[in-house]
Parts: C-alpha cells; sequence; structure tokens
C-alpha cells in the first residue's frame, strides 16, 4: 500500500463517529474555507450552541436533517507523510453492512466506543466483522472523554474489556486511545487534560504504524481481466492477457502456470501503464505475454507453478448476508461474483450461525438474515479457482448476487477463520 | 472558531499516483470485459482528459473500443471544443454529441426566462436521452468523491434505473474490487474510475505523464465581471447584469463547465508547477470557489445527481 493508509471507521449510533472524523478533518488542515462556512451556517440554523463538527462530513439532506450518517462516505486528507482514505460508515444496526464494504478494502479499523457506554453489542460487532475481513490493525477511539472528566479509571476497564475481545479474535495489533472529539483530546493534537494517557495521538498514531508487508512473498496470482486483441495488421498476433496482480511478484523470463488448465508457460512480456517493464507486483495493473498457444480466458488465473490455488466447485465460506429484503436460505440459488469470474452459487446449508456476542457458535435454522454472519456449503455451477481468504483476502472474496433483482446481498470469505468455534 | 492559513494538502509519491493508476484501470478493464455497450462522458476538464487517458493505457495498444459523449450546452469555451476535436482525430475514436442546444429546438426541453438562467439543468435529461437512444449500460464519469458531499457517498459502480435516478439510500454494497455490473434492459452502471483521486492527484498525474490539457486552465488575460462575488467570463452566453461592470484580468479556471456556469479565479499560474503550487496552497474547494451551479442550495448536487446528473 505505500503510503496510502485505508481505514474503516466504526462506532455505534451516537458514539461521535462523525464529529471525530469532522474533527480530523479540521484539524489536519484538510477542510475548505466555503465549507466550513456552509457548515457553519447549518449549524446556526439547527440552533445548535456549538459548531457542529459532524456537518463537515454529512452529505446527504436526510443525513443532516437527521444528524446521522445513511450511507458509506468516503474522505481523503493526508500529512506530509500519508494519504489517508477513510472510509466513513454509519453505526444504525440495520446498516451493518456498510461496515463490511468500509472494512472490505481497509489497513486500519479505527472503531469508536462511547466511555460512558464502554463495549457494546456493536462494538463487539465492529471488531468481529473486522477480525473477518483480515484487517490488519486495530485502533480503539474511547471517546467522550470530557464527559466523564477524563478519568483513567473510567478508561482502563474499557480498554481491558476490549483486549479480551480482541485476545478471542486474535488480533495482535492494536492501539487504544483515549480522546474528546468534541474538543479535539488526542486527535491531532495530545490532551492536556490526560497527562495519564503518553501515547500519541490518533493521527500521529495512524501516520507511524507499519505492519509487515508480506504480500510480495505470497504466491503469485493474476485473475485474467480482459484479453487485448487488436486485431490490426501492425498487430496482427498480438495476444496480451491483462489484469491485476493480486499477490506475488513476477518478472520476464518467469515460469508461470494458468489455471484451471494447470499448463506452465513462460512470461515473455510485462507492459505497465507507462511502458514494458522487467518485473511487476502486488496490485500492479499490468499485460502479460506468454511463450506458446495458450487458449486463456477472463476468469482463468496466473498463479505461481508451484503454489497453486485450488480448484474446486464445493468449498465452505463464512458468509455476512446484507439484504433486508430477503434472507439466505438452504437450497438458494445466487450468482456468484469471484475474481474476474462469474458463475452460479447453490447454498448446500447453512452450518451454524456466528453469535457475536459470545463469538460461539449457533446451529440454529437454516437461514440467514440482515447482519447474521453464518458459515456455510456453498455449491457452484463452475469451479472457481480459489485460496483461503485467510490467506488471501483477493482470491478468497467473493460477493453473492441476487438473481431477480440483481443487488449485492452478500458477502463471502472462503474457508474458515481460525478463531471460529467448533 | 479559529481559521487555519492554508490547507495541508501534501504531494504524492509516484508510487501513490501508480497505486491510484493501477485501480482506475482495473475499474475501467472490468466494465470493458463486462459490458457490451460502455460510452465515456468527455467534457473537456480535466478530470475527463485523465480518465480518457487511463482508458486508452488500460486497453493500449488497442484501440479504445466505445465511443466519447459531449453533452453539449451550446455555450462553450471555444478552447474547449478545439481541444476536444483534437483528441478525437488523435486517438481515432467515436464522438457524440448530445445537444442541448437540438434539444432546444426541438422542444424536448425548455429554457427558462430568468434572466442568467443557465443551461445546466437541461443537460440531466438530454444526458438521459443519449443514454437511452445508444443503449450503452456503463456509462464512464469523472466524478471525485473528494469533489462534494454527495459525491463522497458514491459507489464506483452506481446503479442507475430506467429513470436514471441514484437513490443514495439504498444503494449495492461495494465490497473489495468485486463491481456488480448486473442490470436489467434499460438500466445502466455509472461507473467513476477517479473515485479516489483528489484534485492535486489529477493535477500531479497530468504533470507525470505530460498531458496536455486546454489553455484556459492556465492564467490568461480576459474579459470578466463580478457577479455574486465570481469572476465570470464575459461572452454571447453571459453577459453583466445591471450594475456589473466589465474588466480585464488575469485568470484561470480550476473547473471547466459552461461558459455561464463556470467561474475563473484570479491566477498567476502560468504552467503546470504553477498551478499545483497554487492548488496545494488554497483555501477555498474547487467547486465552491468556481461553480455557479453549486450554490442554488446545500444539496444542489445531491437534487441533480438523483435526477440522474453527472
Amino acid at each position: 500500500m505505500g503510503d496510502m493508509l485505508r481505514i474503516a471507521t466504526a462506532g455505534s449510533v451516537d458514539d461521535g463517529k462523525s464529529t471525530l472524523i469532522g474533527r480530523l478533518l479540521y484539524d489536519s488542515k484538510a477542510i475548505y474555507e466555503d465549507v466550513l462556512d456552509s457548515a457553519e451556517q447549518h449549524s446556526r440554523r439547527q440552533s445548535t450552541e456549538y459548531f457542529n463538527l459532524a456537518l463537515l462530513t454529512d452529505g446527504l439532506r436526510s443525513e443532516r436533517e437527521q444528524g446521522i450518517t445513511i450511507d458509506v462516505a468516503y474522505r481523503y486528507f493526508s500529512t506530509p507523510k500519508r494519504k489517508f482514505i477513510l472510509a466513513d460508515t454509519p453505526g444504525h444496526v440495520q446498516y451493518t453492512r456498510n461496515m463490511v464494504t468500509g472494512a472490505s478494502t481497509a489497513d486500519i479499523a479505527l472503531i469508536i466506543v462511547d466511555a460512558r457506554n464502554g463495549v457494546v453489542e456493536q462494538s463487539r460487532r465492529h471488531a468481529l466483522i473486522g477480525a473477518l475481513l483480515g484487517i490488519k490493525h486495530f485502533v480503539f477511539c474511547i471517546n467522550k472523554m470530557d464527559l466523564v472528566d477524563f478519568r483513567e479509571d473510567i478508561f482502563r476497564p474499557i480498554q481491558d474489556d476490549l483486549h479480551a475481545l480482541l485476545i478471542e479474535l486474535r488480533i495482535k495489533s492494536h492501539h487504544f486511545i483515549p480522546i474528546s472529539a468534541i474538543d479535539g483530546d488526542n486527535v491531532v493534537y495530545s490532551s492536556k487534560r490526560m497527562s495519564w494517557y503518553v501515547d500519541d495521538p490518533l493521527v500521529r498514531h495512524l501516520e507511524k504504524v507499519q505492519f509487515n508487508d508480506e504480500i510480495t512473498d505470497m504466491p503469485f496470482r493474476m485473475p485474467v481481466q480482459y484479453v487485448i486483441r487488436p486485431l490490426s495488421n501492425e498487430l496482427h498476433d498480438y495476444r496480451g492477457y491483462a489484469g491485476t496482480i493480486e499477490s506475488g511478484q513476477i518478472s520476464v523470463g518467469q515460469q508461470i502456470a494458468v489455471m484451471p488448465s494447470g499448463a506452465n508457460t513462460i512470461i515473455t512480456d510485462i507492459e505497465r501503464p507507462n511502458g514494458a517493464v522487467s518485473s511487476a507486483s502486488e496490485s500492479d495493473a499490468v499485460t502479460i505475454r506468454i511463450a506458446g498457444d495458450l487458449d486463456i480466458s477472463r476468469g482463468d488465473m496466473f498463479s505461481s507453478p508451484n503454489e497453486k490455488p485450488t480448484i474446486d466447485n464445493h468449498f465452505e465460506a463464512t458468509v455476512c448476508w446484507m439484504s433486508e429484503k430477503t434472507s439466505l436460505k438452504a437450497g438458494s440459488m445466487f450468482r456468484i461474483k469471484h475474481t474476474t469470474h462469474t458463475a452460479r452459487a447453490l447454498i448446500v446449508g447453512v452450518d451454524f450461525k456466528i453469535d457475536v456476542n459470545d463469538l460461539s457458535g449457533q446451529h440454529v435454522g437454516d437461514e440467514l438474515v440482515i447482519n447474521e454472519i453464518g458459515q456455510l456449503s456453498i455449491k457452484t455451477t463452475k469451479p472457481l479457482i480459489f485460496d483461503r481468504y485467510d490467506d488471501n483476502c483477493a482470491t478468497g472474496s467473493f460477493i453473492l448476487i441476487d438473481e431477480s433483482t440483481n443487488e449485492t446481498v452478500g458477502a463471502g470469505m472462503i474457508g474458515r477463520p481460525d478463531f471460529f468455534p467448533i | 472558531m479559529n481559521r487555519f492559513a492554508a490547507t495541508n494538502n501534501s504531494l504524492l509519491t509516484s508510487e501513490q499516483l501508480r497505486s491510484l493508476e493501477s485501480e482506475s484501470i482495473h475499474i475501467i478493464r472490468e466494465v470493458v470485459a463486462e459490458f457490451e455497450r460502455p460510452m465515456l462522458l468527455f467534457s473537456g476538464g480535466k478530470d475527463s482528459i485523465v480518465m480518457l487517458h487511463l482508458a486508452s493505457k488500460a486497453l493500449q495498444p488497442s484501440k479504445l473500443s466505445f465511443p466519447i459523449v459531449h453533452i453539449d450546452t451550446g455555450h462553450n469555451f471555444p478552447e474547449v471544443i478545439e481541444y476536444r476535436d483534437e483528441v478525437v482525430s488523435k486517438l481515432g475514436i467515436d464522438l457524440v454529441i448530445g445537444s442541448v442546444s437540438k434539444a432546444l429546438e426541438s422542444g424536448r426541453v425548455q429554457a427558462s426566462n430568468l434572466p442568467g438562467a443557465s443551461r445546466n439543468q437541461l443537460q440531466t435529461p438530454v444526458l438521459l436521452d443519449t443514454i437511452s437512444d445508444g443503449k450503452f449500460d456503463a456509462v464512464f464519469g469523472g466524478a471525485r468523491r473528494d469533489e462534494e458531499r454527495a459525491r463522497a457517498k458514491e459507489r464506483v459502480y452506481s446503479f442507475r434505473d430506467e429513470f436514471g435516478q441514484w437513490d443514495p439510500k439504498n444503494q449495492r454494497p461495494e465490497l473489495w474490487n468485486l463491481y456488480n455490473g448486473f442490470i436489467n434492459v434499460g438500466q445502466h452502471i455509472r461507473v467513476f474510475p477517479l473515485s479516489n483521486w483528489t484534485e492535486l492527484d489529477i493535477w500531479q498525474y497530468i504533470m507525470d505523464q505530460q498531458i496536455e490539457i486546454p489553455s484556459i486552465y492556465f492564467a490568461h488575460q480576459r474579459e470578466v465581471f463580478e457577479s455574486e462575488g465570481l469572476l465570470m467570463a464575459y461572452s454571447d452566453f453571459l453577459k453583466p447584469q445591471k450594475g456589473e461592470k466589465i474588466f480585464t484580468e488575469k485568470i484561470r479556471f480550476r473547473t471547466v463547465g459552461d461558459m455561464t456556469i463556470t467561474a475563473g479565479v484570479k491566477s498567476e499560474a502560468e504552467t503546470l508547477e504553477q498551478v499545483i503550487e497554487e492548488i496545494a496552497a488554497t483555501r477555498v474547494s474547487e467547486r465552491g470557489g468556481s461553480r455557479a451551479d453549486d450554490r442554488t442550495s446545500e444539496a444542489a448536487m445531491e437534487d441533480r445527481k438523483r435526477e440522474g446528473y453527472f
């Protein structure tokens, strides 16, 4: 990811998440004057006593009227050290699917907890979702410290509760910060009112945090997106395979396998947007040309010849159900989009549902409703070329699409997380 | 509350630019692979120029296989039309024009009689007609999420129903880089490959790639008048109201829309480097400082987008 960091935020209703983001943008000077003016005017119209920082982020009319966040929004701010892309996801129970959405592309989860309420069901759910989606680092902001007199003996038990939760979820990389978003304590600037907290404020922490960048050491995977065939006189025999490298690295001359056939071939050319290169790595959009005539089309996958992905039409997956209108039942059929491949999927069975409160598995019924997470057995019309999500997010993730409404109704991760019960 | 002296817009490294470039190309290739009739909305503004540049790169060495579409209010900057036509002939691509003037002549849309009324609102029905006439199922747009707060809520693949409407409360969840392009006949997807770019990212990329842009983006002398605090270009399409004086000012344009809604900003920036320097230090947002169309109400963009606007 280089120096670009993607953050997913989550909090329960009224935890002050929008206020925190408003504060982050305001204190990191990412807000333009005219945007401030407009938010200030609105504050005055609502006759709130203080300038409402949340108005800097709430985008839709109904959000400003109701003072709540409805849909995931993306914010951009940068410091001299990093560019941040922040997915601002609503805390309402019925909108939890948006947290899954924001978390699916995030490096960091930023979870807000109200110091007065401590760890609530939503906090547990947010941590679980973050863990499920393989987020690498968790930051918990214990907000509204101003309303509990900045007391360390309020903060510590919440930290202990969260810590216990993180152990259950096998999350090792985390940080806890006591903040007051409304006043700015420990957001961009260190708080003078909580001298017992000696660590960095939030932004400094986000600037510094590092992960092990293991992804280039992972086996090479590149789903074929599109076959480029100009069919012009000059480029009569040109055939290039376009796609994005999801993991690993490649160089010209290297041997690769073409899945599903498993045939080996040699990379003869790698083209990047700005011309030919000798090597490329994870997240690069490339066009690859290979030696020999092989029948390759969209949905196939280039892989390292030694560590190949699995090919199967029957697998186990964790699915978060996201539709309010329908439920997921054993026996139902969906479209499945996985890498650059689309097929039909049959839900063979719901093995168990996960209880977000105690992380236990429950064998109850054959159905998932909105915001429920279950472990499923799935069959597809055509075999998928995949890895376990734990091993590779890009080749282990899929979405389920309702065949009649075309809506995205489920987010799936192949395999079973190691913190799951049974 | 205190005001800050300047916004803190940091410049990107080339690694970050490559990462944005790869993400956009991935999106463009998904669309070309999955849709039957994509098209690219091209205004001649910097965002659509960068988008077209990325689309050419995504498919190279093939030529662009889909047309670009200009929704033309008839109130254009001549420099921009000249630029558009040059690009079309250079890339050898098809240009489709959705003409607001023709829609007015045929009675498809009605002009407002209010003084100073622009043709901005009239673009929406013309755009929707162009999409349905061309049976386009995917429409590339150059909108960025950092531009405006309703746009911050946009998906990369944004579903539009048979009426071209956007329903912000009922959007498809968008996970990983798995975009859902399934639609029924008559519906379409607006695709925003530049979603994660900021204004400054666009400028840095233009410099990085040495992309040619219309001359009005650089400081030049122009006859202008001041209208409600905005510097509007004097032209046949927009004349000063009573009491507004015409004068010459050194300005540049920060966004490019039609002449009646796009305001200039005072500037000395004659080169890309100077433009980037100026934007990195500015305290006024891109649309706030130069777009009359966003000033009508707090939710001006949201309302127009719901109806099918860009």
